[in-house]
């Protein structure tokens, strides 16, 4: 026996998983492409499109609710709903922090940037590479690669520390920029929370494939 | 390996990339006291051989389902707990099914007293066709249990959930109840007999989705007393009644062999062997 309708419904939702990620991914970039360059209509248009990204989430949790109700999955079918329910959450959360990013770019008015910005560039590549190989290794079901990214959460909170170190010293030097680079830590905050929330998804793509639900690398924010 | 998950010819499951497990990473045996021990247990009716090789222990005061597609042997299996099968002449096993430590198989054993101890329900409900209380009051008188008999056909009942329904019609005839009062009836005359183990082959396969929830009900109560043995079709009503799941599948020599044995909530949500995988996610079977 075999379930074609069933399966082509897996990979429907498999599909769409990946659609709201790229949607998350570029919300990210586009966040921070926004913010350095103080483009303003950029950061609105994440804002609005974050609509887009949440309806999208909702949609992809009403369809594994339908499938959990008429198919009753077990096993593997279900340990995927699963994690393609909370993978849902996480990518719709990210995006939320690269909205907040947005809001931030907003909020600093017709204000430059602070000449000193720490290491939120390298943060934002690294965060946003995370999520890109997160969600290949939900796509391929390796749970090794999935544990090998969650070890890659240390580097983040390692340039959040420097960059939080960073931008105290420059307030304390400049106290007139405390307010923008009040800004920008809550941007690294923000970029912060996204590789947080990557390794979150990890940790789902290893329960997806093992059946094992473990805590894999706790952040120290 | 990596599997194209968009491949739309691929027909085995995504995640299937385990091979069969060796039988000591697919039997978990279950901790506690174990009140029937299969050892090697192979049974055969005639030549053909239609268990091979079984071994597991069944826990006490849990609820073991047996669970596989048609043909498996799992009907022939819960038989051999009580020695049912006797009654096919030409059956036969090798191996043995102990009960408490003793062999069922043995030549000194009382096969009456085997099936006092380990009662049996069964799929189709087959009250006498007697009222509901000569029903119950039945086992006891037969098996010459002392106590005072109404008191037993209450306490029966009770336990079964049916007292209620027919504390004011105990002498109508059983055969005047409802397919699940039935059912709750033979589950009732099982326990008047005070049982230690309550064998059940599919239980609820012949009734409705309510009177199926109250038996499943009824059977969560009774495992705080009783040992239970479920064979079953519906895997949802495995996956909601029972501690412990046996999944066995017939080989390609039509032997049945059980194929992996561990916690209920294990197999349904992470079994181990590829085949119990395939099973549970509707790929066969």
């Amino acid at each position: 026996m075999t379930r074609d309708l069933f399966d082509k419904k897996l990979r429907e939702m498999q599909d769409d998983v990946l659609i709201l990620g790229s949607m998350v991914e570029k919300a990210v970039q586009r966040s921070m492409d926004a913010l350095r360059s103080r483009d303003s209509a950029q950061s609105t248009l994440v804002i609005q499109d974050d609509q887009a990204i949440n309806a999208k989430r909702y949609e992809i949790e009403e369809k594994c609710i339908h499938t959990i109700a008429l198919q009753q999955p077990m096993a593997a079918d279900l340990r995927i709903l699963v994690a393609v329910l909370f993978i849902a959450t996480e990518l719709e959360r990210m995006a939320d922090h690269a909205e907040g990013i947005a809001r931030i770019n907003l909020m600093l008015g017709d204000e430059a940037l602070p000449p000193v910005l720490g290491d939120i560039g390298e943060m934002a590549d690294k965060a946003g590479d995370m999520l890109r190989r997160a969600l290949t290794a939900f796509v391929e079901r390796d749970a090794a690669a999935a544990r090998l990214i969650c070890d890659e959460d240390d580097q983040i909170d390692a340039l959040y520390d420097s960059s939080y170190h960073t931008l105290i010293q420059e307030m304390i030097r400049t106290p007139a920029d405390v307010q923008r680079i009040t800004y920008l830590i809550w941007t690294c905050h923000n970029l912060e929370r996204i590789a947080d929330r990557v390794t979150n998804i990890c940790e789902r793509v290893i329960f997806m494939v093992t059946g094992q639900l473990e805590e894999i690398n706790v952040s120290r924010y | 390996m990596v599997v194209d998950y968009r491949d739309d010819r691929q027909t085995e499951h995504p995640l299937s990339t385990q091979q069969p497990l060796p039988p000591d990473e697919r039997i978990e045996q279950p901790p506690g006291t174990s009140v029937i021990e299969v050892k090697g247990l192979s049974a055969y009716y005639g030549q053909f051989r239609a268990l091979d090789d079984v071994s597991f222990r069944i826990p006490e005061r849990k609820i073991t389902a047996l669970i596989g597609p048609s043909g498996c042997g799992k009907t022939t299996l819960l038989r051999c707990m009580n020695r049912m099968n006797d009654l096919v002449g030409t059956f036969h096993i090798n191996g043995s099914v102990e009960y408490r430590g003793q062999d069922l198989y043995a030549r000194n054993v009382d096969v009456v007293e085997v099936r006092r101890r380990i009662g049996m329900v069964f799929q189709k409900p087959n009250p006498f066709p007697k009222s509901i209380f000569e029903n119950v009051a039945f086992g006891p008188k037969v098996n010459g249990i002392k106590g005072n008999l109404p008191d037993i056909v209450e306490s029966s009942l009770r336990a079964a959930a049916l007292w209620d329904d027919v504390k004011d019609k105990l002498h109508q005839s059983g055969l005047a109840l409802s397919g699940g009062q039935q059912q709750r009836l033979c589950i009732a005359r099982a326990l008047a007999i005070q049982p230690d183990v309550i064998l059940m082959d599919e239980p609820c396969s012949a009734l409705d989705p309510i009177a199926t929830l109250k038996i499943e009900d009824l059977m969560r109560q009774l495992a705080r007393d009783y040992t239970i043995v479920i064979v079953t079709h519906n895997m949802q009503q495995a996956a909601r009644v029972a501690d412990y799941t046996a999944f066995l599948m017939m080989r390609s020599d039509r032997a049945g062999e059980l194929v992996e044995y561990r916690e209920t909530d294990a197999i349904f949500t992470a079994p181990k062997d590829k085949r119990t995988e395939d099973y549970v996610t509707g790929r066969f079977g």
